[in-house]
């Protein structure tokens, strides 16, 4: 089986989802590193397609560009933002903040690079129109007890927000 | 074709990308996509590392990580609501995050 | 392809689950019920949950008696459901225990004071029941996807219990901390966990720990192990908020309602120690020697900065909660002593014994604090416990007992906790470690006895009478007997502490592969 997506797709995919990150933290106004991480967000979905992830892609398509990020855009309209643009962008510990992150990059790098040997480059592909029926059967079987308990989460999730965000305080 | 540890770097990246907004963003709603992109990147990294052992649990972690996600973040923006109505500010410096 | 039910859910899986299933039921019941109370009704909230928690220890007390009969067949620890991934075995049992009265006894503290604070919601004693249900998964679950859901499912409704004052100022910005951090460690945990699935390829504990160890035979300083190891560590030292990543705690205690300051420090505690434990000792082992001198200097700095900016504190609840980081400091120690090829040994055995009598010592005193709060008093600072002696002398007297229990005196439960961590690094050759942490406990002496200073010496400076509601009453009650009665008759208990580890984790995965 000859491979979908040519080398070229991985390296434009991922130059996208690397300069919308880099947006997502360095804009100043919320809205655009919202939009920004939706393509951010986008991207991974053409990647995991690369993968042989159909079922992922649709659901990062649908649940995380689709979902998650509506309600961020809410949030954001629902709160002041012409206050918040007025405030200073960075922290303090900014310089700080940069270094760490920067040693903590260049520290898994490090470790890819020396690494590599450990994670050969070819690897066979699994019939991707099995998919998503594979991961249902996944699911109902080995992760059946985890599917229950997120399950419960969700119903917290939405018992907190309500009673976090509810208007009246009787 | 692609090798698998190149999607690795790139996950590499954006966690490092998602850690660094954590630290120096002062804007809580940019703190949490930060969080998001975090968590994304651990997807990527799982979906690749199924993609490289052919088995699909990796893909059934992405999606109890996307539901995760989604959970907290409903349940962080509703708090993110709440302290907005008290102080009316996002600026984390305010609620002193950090502070020792 | 079609596959008949009884495949997809078996009986064991039913009976193995049934402890999580009361306790789902009983919530669901009372956010269903609290909506047909009338307002001055709402704390039968609180007994319909107290009911849940009973049937649920009924049901962990069935799982207790057919791992018996199992044994007696010759099978023990071979109880595994859901295909590999729950593993209800004594260790878990003896959690689900302590995750129950931890919730039952907080559940009591709160009900008055739910009343005092006018956010008297059914919400609240829900969130409680499904936390539990989030802890259990922790404890028992073999299967990092379980272990991740089930630490989400306990977090976020931590997250909104903190914040569960909406009035509070507080309260809310303590609960938008600790969700941001406990949201950040998440995703370093998570991340951790994805560099263990590509390593071994499987999302089971056991299967990952048979990898790891032929994996580590081959090449000893394989960098990508070293950098899972590093950040799935993070993650848990996050959650037990053991310095470095404590900042959350003090915060978090501080401004969460009292009954659930005290819940976060023994019940959410124990879950994070039953993770830490499990992850550890069941999954890390093949990576001991590596993780050895992190934990070590750790705890060092766990102990250090807990014990030290526990001694210049104001705020009752601030103080106990570095109090509670210098006790994670402690058990630490017993991690590093103990030997981790045999869980039952004494270093680990004293995490066990230490968790429950913390459990029932820092209760006992968070009891006593919540009993401060009264209608215009917000009674967590140490003004406010200055001359209780005289306006309630039982009061004062038992938060002498937890404080004197806490500093680990002889002949009250603290002690053993404390004895069994210093003897494990006595037996495993820590001299220096076990002097160093001796040290530290003479210096926890000092703080604990600012507080009874205060109480005993100084006088009132409010006249407001201190009342007890009798649910409160209860729960001081349950926990001075705890502390008092497992301090002077420790052999059962110290029994219970070594059954729960009586399993050796090899058979446990040997069982998990036949």
């Amino acid at each position: 089986m000859t491979p979908i997506a040519p080398t070229f797709f991985f390296y434009f995919l991922s130059a996208v989802a690397l300069i919308s990150a880099i947006l997502v933290i360095t804009r100043k106004n919320p809205v655009h590193s919202a939009l920004a991480l939706i393509v951010t967000l986008l991207s991974l979905a053409g990647l995991y397609l690369m993968l042989y992830a159909p079922f992922v892609t649709g659901v990062q398509v649908i649940v995380y560009a689709g979902g998650i990020m509506v309600l961020f855009l809410f949030v954001i309209m629902l709160v002041n933002i012409e206050r918040a643009m007025k405030e200073e962008e960075f922290n303090k510990q900014w310089i700080a903040g940069l270094i760490a992150s920067l040693l903590l990059g260049g520290l898994f790098l490090a470790v890819y690079f020396k690494g590599r040997a450990i994670f050969p480059s070819e690897f066979t592909k699994i019939p991707e129109q099995m998919n998503t029926q594979q991961v249902g059967m996944l699911i109902f079987q080995n992760y059946l007890l985890p599917f229950e308990i997120a399950s419960l989460l969700l119903l917290v999730a939405i018992v907190g927000a309500v009673v976090m965000a509810k208007k009246k305080l009787s | 074709m692609v090798p698998i540890s190149y999607y690795l770097v790139l996950s590499a990246i954006l966690f490092a990308c998602g850690v660094l907004g954590f630290l120096i963003k002062r804007n809580v709603i940019t703190i949490f996509m930060s969080i998001e992109l975090m968590l994304n990147a651990v997807n990527l990294s799982f979906v690749a590392f199924a993609s490289y052992w052919q088995a699909l649990s990796g893909q059934v972690f992405v999606f109890f990580v996307m539901v995760v996600a989604a959970a907290e973040a409903a349940v962080g923006l509703a708090i993110i609501i709440a302290v907005f109505r008290t102080r009316q500010t996002l600026n984390p410096d305010r609620v002193n995050l950090l502070k020792l | 392809m079609a596959m008949p039910l009884h495949q997809f859910f078996t009986s064991t899986d039913y009976l193995l689950s049934l402890p999580m299933i009361m306790l789902a039921l009983f919530g669901m019941g009372v956010l269903i019920i609290d909506l047909l109370l009338p307002p001055e009704w709402k704390r039968a909230n609180a007994w319909t949950a107290l009911v849940g928690l009973v049937f649920s220890a009924i049901a962990v007390y069935k799982v207790q008696i057919a791992d018996r009969i199992a044994e007696a067949h010759g099978q023990a620890g071979s109880f595994v459901g859901f295909g590999g991934s729950l593993v209800a075995d004594r260790f878990a049992i003896y959690f689900y225990y302590l995750f129950l009265a931890g919730a039952a006894i907080a559940i009591l503290m709160s009900v008055k004071y739910l009343e005092i604070e006018r956010e008297q919601h059914g919400e609240f004693y829900a969130l409680v029941l499904f936390s539990v249900i989030g802890m259990m998964c922790m404890a028992s679950g073999y299967d990092i996807v379980l272990l991740f859901v089930g630490l989400e499912l306990m977090a976020l409704s931590t997250y909104v219990l903190v914040g569960f004052l909406r009035r509070d100022q507080r309260s809310n910005e303590a609960a938008l901390k600790y969700l941001l951090l406990g949201a950040f460690s998440s995703g370093i945990f998570a991340y951790g966990l994805s560099l263990f699935y590509g390593l071994a390829g499987s999302t089971n504990l056991g299967q990952i720990a048979l990898t790891l160890e032929q994996h580590f035979l081959a090449n000893p300083k394989d960098p990508v192990a070293i950098l899972a190891l590093l950040t799935t560590a993070t993650g848990l030292l996050f959650k037990i908020a053991a310095v470095p990543f404590h900042q959350w705690a003090p915060d978090a205690y501080e401004g969460a309602p009292t009954s659930i300051t005290g819940y976060m420090s023994v019940a959410v505690k124990a879950a994070g120690w039953a993770l830490l434990l499990r992850i550890f000792l069941y999954m890390l082992y093949p990576l001991r020697p590596i993780y050895l001198p992190m934990i070590i200097f750790v705890s060092l700095a766990t102990l250090t900065a807990g014990n030290l900016a526990a001694l210049t504190q104001s705020n009752l609840k601030r103080l106990l909660a570095y109090s509670s980081i210098a006790h994670v400091g402690y058990m630490l120690l017993g991690l590093v002593a103990g030997n981790t090829n045999n869980a039952s040994s004494t270093g680990i055995k004293g995490i066990m014994v230490y968790l429950l009598v913390y459990t029932f010592m820092n209760l006992g005193a968070f009891a006593v604090i919540t009993s401060l709060r009264r209608r215009d008093i917000i009674g967590d600072e140490i003004d406010d416990i200055a001359g209780l002696m005289f306006k309630a002398p039982t009061e004062a007297i038992l938060m002498l007992v937890f404080l004197l229990s806490l500093a680990g005196i002889p002949p009250l439960a603290g002690f053993w906790g404390k004895y069994f961590i210093f003897l494990s690094l006595i037996e495993s050759g820590h001299y220096a470690l076990a002097t160093v942490a001796v040290l530290y406990a003479v210096l926890g002496l000092y703080y604990y006895m600012r507080i009874a200073n205060a109480m005993f010496m100084r006088r009132a400076e409010t006249a407001e009478p201190v009342s007890l509601s009798p649910g409160l009453r209860l729960a001081l009650a349950i926990t001075a007997l705890g502390t008092v009665i497992i301090g002077i008759f420790p052999e059962v208990f110290l029994r219970a502490a070594a059954w729960s580890l009586s399993v050796p984790q090899a058979s446990a995965v040997a069982g998990l592969l036949k």
